[in-house]
């Protein structure tokens, strides 16, 4: 294993910078009022889709992306993130990513209006307790006629109340396979679940007799959705750095101007060595999510490792950093017109994603090996 | 900034360190020699100027070197002469002149001619600035006088950076002159400084009338806080962990015994030993991307960070291996303060460097210090309000 951190190049900075520019001029750090069904939602998945071009940046040129790296993809979730963005990342990352590795022509035709911002995709993974289970689809899919029926539910749906296309993996005669079903077709229902955090859409998703078309089956299908669950655990950590970000951010513009007791906040010790716990926990992240990317990209890691580090390493980052923050702005912070609530809600919600504690610590024996003498 | 993967400029020193080691095969050359080679070559540390170790590169270059080199079996400049290595040659060739860089800094990087710090005293540890050791200009030398504690290698060492009060009349940071010290010069005393491990790893260092030519002031009169500076945030970056490999340095104790003692894990202990892993690749990972974003920046105050974040994990993976092994690590034989240090630290036992690590959060800047610098310089926060600030050191209570 070569061992190269890697440095941002001009064209990243540059990505980095319009990015930012669009999140902070759609969600100005007093909108506490975030929710990912609202039209504002929306509009903002649209000026990134089509003014910037920056939904689906990895989707390979041959399917019409602009076939960028996981780090370009990185930098975006980590704006998206900063802001707490009421936005389809995540859903988006796992269907184009899903879809990218299938070898079909329809996922084809699927991908493109869904990289270029048109049409929302979402894949269908968990069970009907919200579990994470690729390899043990919740619904099955048998052949009829022409087509194929589908049945099951699965809960916690990713970005899957306002997606158009759904993409579901089910089990058959001939094994697992990847189903296209449209999202208003019968015996499709659909229902937003209301949730701690409000800037994240999951749904409950049943199929009952509901028409699909087959795009893949057998084993491949399985390692495609792991290889896309990856880069969308990635983005999801990257995500929870921008978070951990304006978190110490706003901590520490709270510590150095907040006056008690005669003097800023920020001059007693206990305030400002929490915030230095804060910074060690953000830069912590940052070093966990930038190599995962990296290694997505230039292969110096394993993935999943990778991946895995970088959930279990900014779950805990997010968690310890809106905890300070919300303990360090005091009063305030415990209000609902103040934004920590938002992130905090995040980052519990956050760590219980895409397979969640236990299914990413687990990944991580490889850590467990002593060195080679 | 760009991409440094694979780019051209990284290729000079790769192939000069690669032939470095056909020209001198480690194996058969005697590690001075090799070391003087490596030096003259400019592969010392590359970001030091031409002939003083380096060639004006980047910082991070040297890592290409290192690489290079350690896959070799060359001998390892760093391990041989720590502080000289990690704090005294930054700072000479920073403020030293150039006859002492030319004097200094070869013998420094081969081993020949060890180094120590006289930073710290019994009445000033943390605080250092507020030190009393007394260098005084009597016209034709500085003449110290005062006490040193702390103070690593100095039974060993030739030279010693020194901080010394020339002016006590004004506040602290201010009345302070930085010198290198001939620690072989008459009225320097060492005596070593039995610790908790047992054995004597420090030393007092008594400094009776000692002459001091003024050629060896690095700095200006007055200066010495900030040329201590450099020295300190040198340090940190030196303790703060230089494994470059995933389970490398101290995790990969726990790992070992973790992978040879089945008969002693519990469910429990996995699950915190999995816990130790991901932070010590955390900290592994931090520290590489802060030698990448680096480039031609002094390493300033991100150092803290390091240094902090691999004491605490030191002590915590000890604090592992001593639960892991119960009642077995009870035993324990304290070495003399007279015993040879015929074992490198990295061979022995883990209750000796269970016992040994309750010192890295204090050493080299306790972590409640580092906490602050970080705090202060990082983030921005205010100082402390600080009572001695514009008071004449002489004026200052002490205990």
């Amino acid at each position: 294993m070569t061992t190269e951190p890697f440095v941002f190049s001009d064209e990243q900075h540059l990505l980095r910078e319009t990015v930012r520019d669009a999140c902070q001029r759609a969600w100005p750090p007093e909108a506490v009022e975030r929710t990912a069904n609202g039209p504002w939602a929306t509009k903002f998945w649209t000026t990134l889709a089509s003014e910037l071009g920056v939904v689906g940046l990895t989707v390979p040129e041959t399917l019409g992306g602009l076939g960028a790296g996981v780090v370009d993809l990185t930098i975006v979730a980590e704006e998206l993130g900063r802001v707490a963005a009421a936005a389809p990342m995540l859903g988006t990352t796992l269907a184009t990513e899903t879809l990218a590795r299938v070898e079909c022509e329809t996922a084809a035709t699927v991908l493109e209006p869904v990289a270029g911002g048109q049409r929302l995709a979402a894949l269908v993974v968990t069970d009907d307790a919200g579990a994470w289970t690729p390899d043990r689809p919740a619904t099955t899919a048998r052949s009829e006629g022409d087509g194929w029926r589908i049945d099951g539910a699965a809960r916690g749906v990713l970005d899957g109340a306002g997606a158009d296309d759904l993409l579901v993996l089910s089990t058959t005669d001939e094994g697992i396979a990847l189903m296209l079903v449209d999202g208003a077709a019968d015996g499709v229902t659909r229902r937003a679940v209301d949730t701690m955090d409000l800037t994240r859409e999951l749904a409950d998703v049943t199929f009952t007799d509901a028409q699909a078309t087959l795009l893949q089956v057998g084993p491949a299908v399985v390692d495609a959705v792991r290889g896309a669950a990856d880069v969308a655990t990635i983005v999801l950590a990257a995500e929870q750095l921008g978070g951990c970000q304006t978190m110490l951010d706003r901590t520490v513009e709270h510590a150095r101007t907040h006056m008690q007791f005669g003097r800023p906040i920020g001059t007693f010790q206990a305030v400002r060595h929490r915030c230095a716990d804060m910074l060690v926990a953000t830069e912590h992240a940052r070093s966990a999510v930038y190599h995962a990317a990296w290694a997505a990209d230039v292969g110096i890691d394993d993935v999943a490792v990778a991946a895995s580090l970088a959930h279990v390493v900014a779950s805990q980052a997010h968690t310890e950093v809106s905890g300070g923050a919300l303990q360090l702005h005091g009063g305030i912070g415990f209000t609902w017109e103040h934004p920590t609530h938002l992130y905090l809600k995040r980052a519990w919600s956050d760590a219980t994603l895409l397979g969640g504690r236990a299914f990413h610590r687990a990944r991580l024996a490889p850590l467990l090996e002593p060195p080679r003498a | 900034m760009t991409d440094t993967i694979g780019t051209d400029r990284r290729t000079g020193v790769v192939v000069d360190a690669e032939e470095l080691v056909r020209d001198h095969p480690p194996a058969e050359t005697g590690a001075v020699a090799f070391l003087g080679a490596q030096f003259d070559r400019g592969l010392a540390w590359v970001h030091f100027p031409t002939g003083r170790g380096g060639r004006g590169l980047p910082q991070g270059r040297q890592a290409d070197v290192d690489r290079v080199l350690r896959a070799s079996g060359a001998p390892d400049a760093f391990l041989r002469n720590p502080i000289g290595h990690g704090m005294a040659a930054p700072t000479v060739v920073v403020h030293g002149s150039d006859r002492l860089q030319e004097r200094l800094l070869r013998p420094l990087f081969t081993g020949e001619e060890l180094w120590a710090q006289l930073f710290s005293e019994p009445g000033a540890g943390s605080d250092l600035a507020g030190l009393a050791t007394r260098a005084e200009w009597d016209g034709r030398v500085w003449r110290v006088t005062g006490q040193k504690v702390w103070t690593s290698l100095a039974q060993h060492a030739r030279w010693a950076l020194l901080v010394a009060r020339t002016d006590p009349d004004v506040p602290k940071h201010k009345g302070l002159t930085y010198f290198v010290v001939d620690l072989h010069h008459p009225g320097v005393d060492v005596r070593p400084l039995r610790q908790l491990t047992g054995d004597a790893e420090f030393n007092e260092v008594y400094l009776d009338d000692v002459e001091i030519d003024d050629g060896w002031r690095l700095g200006e009169v007055g200066d010495g806080w900030r040329v201590a500076m450099t020295t300190l945030m040198s340090e940190r970056k030196a303790l703060g962990g230089r494994s470059s490999a995933r389970g490398d340095g101290t995790i990969g104790d726990a790992l070992r015994l973790w992978a040879q003692r089945p008969e002693l894990r519990t469910p429990a202990d996995e699950q915190h030993l999995l816990d130790l892993a991901v932070r010590a690749e955390a900290q592994r990972l931090t520290g590489w991307r802060h030698g990448a974003e680096q480039g031609d920046a002094p390493m300033g105050s991100r150092g803290a960070i390091d240094k902090v974040v691999g004491a605490e994990l030191n002590q915590a993976v000890y604090d592992f291996c001593m639960r892991v092994l119960g009642v077995e690590a009870t035993r324990y034989t304290h070495p003399g303060p007279d015993d040879p240090h015929t074992t490198p630290p990295a061979d022995r036992s883990l209750t000796w460097k269970f016992l040994r690590s309750r010192a890295n959060t204090i050493e080299g800047g306790t972590s409640e210090i580092l906490r602050n610098i970080i705090g202060e310089r990082l983030l921005g926060l205010p100082g402390d309000v600080r009572v001695d600030k514009d008071v004449p050191w002489r004026d200052v209570p002490r205990s």
